[in-house]
């Protein structure tokens, strides 16, 4: 089964385990990834501020989770992403993957990851004392998805 | 038809949404419209490659049709994740 939420209330990233790990049948394997707000190099974060495309962000997740369960011997897939404003140490975002083996369950979470870091629509903003700017996209998660294109 | 606003580009045109009357054929018609309304649409236009496009909420290119389309959306890369 595939879940996905989108909401701006925080989540427990070990609750979300719990829960997925509780509703699988048939799992062997399962691995889960968190993304959490982090200070940046120099330091001075206030908060992450996360907009997203009401609509087409749930359309595009249920997308990337369906394309990782055509290519991988998936039994479940959860996606939550979250947006509004976020503090440092807080989750951002979590995906879990459950399969009969490992292999695809640690590769269909790197997928999805990867998948959802540059076609998901979100953007986020870091705030400072001293003003507030956009994250710009990186070359190399643009590079991360290529991987994926070549394998069928 | 709905033209959509996100981040930057929200921000430099000075809206999140906007109905828009046009014949433009293509995407990259409709931005052409658009950049010769005003300058902070010319800002926000100015460099397409620094822009992402969806069509009817799917991500799109500029060369893609609007016939039949309802809702155009502009924005930078996405930085989900």
């Amino acid at each position: 089964m595939v879940q996905i939420r989108v909401q701006e209330e925080i989540f427990d990233p070990g609750e979300e385990v719990n829960a997925f790990s509780r509703s699988l049948q048939g799992a062997g394997a399962m691995v889960s990834f968190t993304g959490i707000v982090r200070d940046r190099p120099e330091g001075g974060l206030d908060a992450l501020e996360i907009e997203h495309y009401p609509g087409m962000t749930e359309s595009a997740l249920t997308e990337i989770a369906a394309e990782a369960m055509e290519r991988w011997a998936l039994t479940d897939a959860l996606i939550v992403h979250r947006f509004g404003r976020l503090q440092l140490g807080e989750p951002i975002m979590m995906v879990a993957t459950a399969a009969p083996h490992r292999g695809d369950a640690f590769a269909s979470a790197e997928f999805l990851m990867d998948y959802l870091k540059s076609r998901a629509p979100f953007w986020k903003k870091e705030f400072v004392a001293t003003g507030e700017a956009w994250v710009e996209a990186r070359a190399e998660d643009e590079e991360a998805l290529e991987r994926w294109q070549g394998e069928s | 038809m709905d033209v959509l606003y996100f981040a930057w580009v929200r921000e430099r045109i000075g809206l999140p949404r906007e109905r828009v009357v046009t014949d433009a054929a293509t995407v990259a018609d409709l931005v052409e419209e658009l950049r010769a309304r005003e300058d902070r649409y010319a800002i926000a236009f100015s460099d397409l490659s620094a822009l992402r496009v969806a069509v009817d909420q799917d991500l799109a290119d500029f060369g893609t049709s609007l016939d039949g389309v309802r809702e155009v959306a502009f924005f930078p890369p996405m930085t989900g994740g």
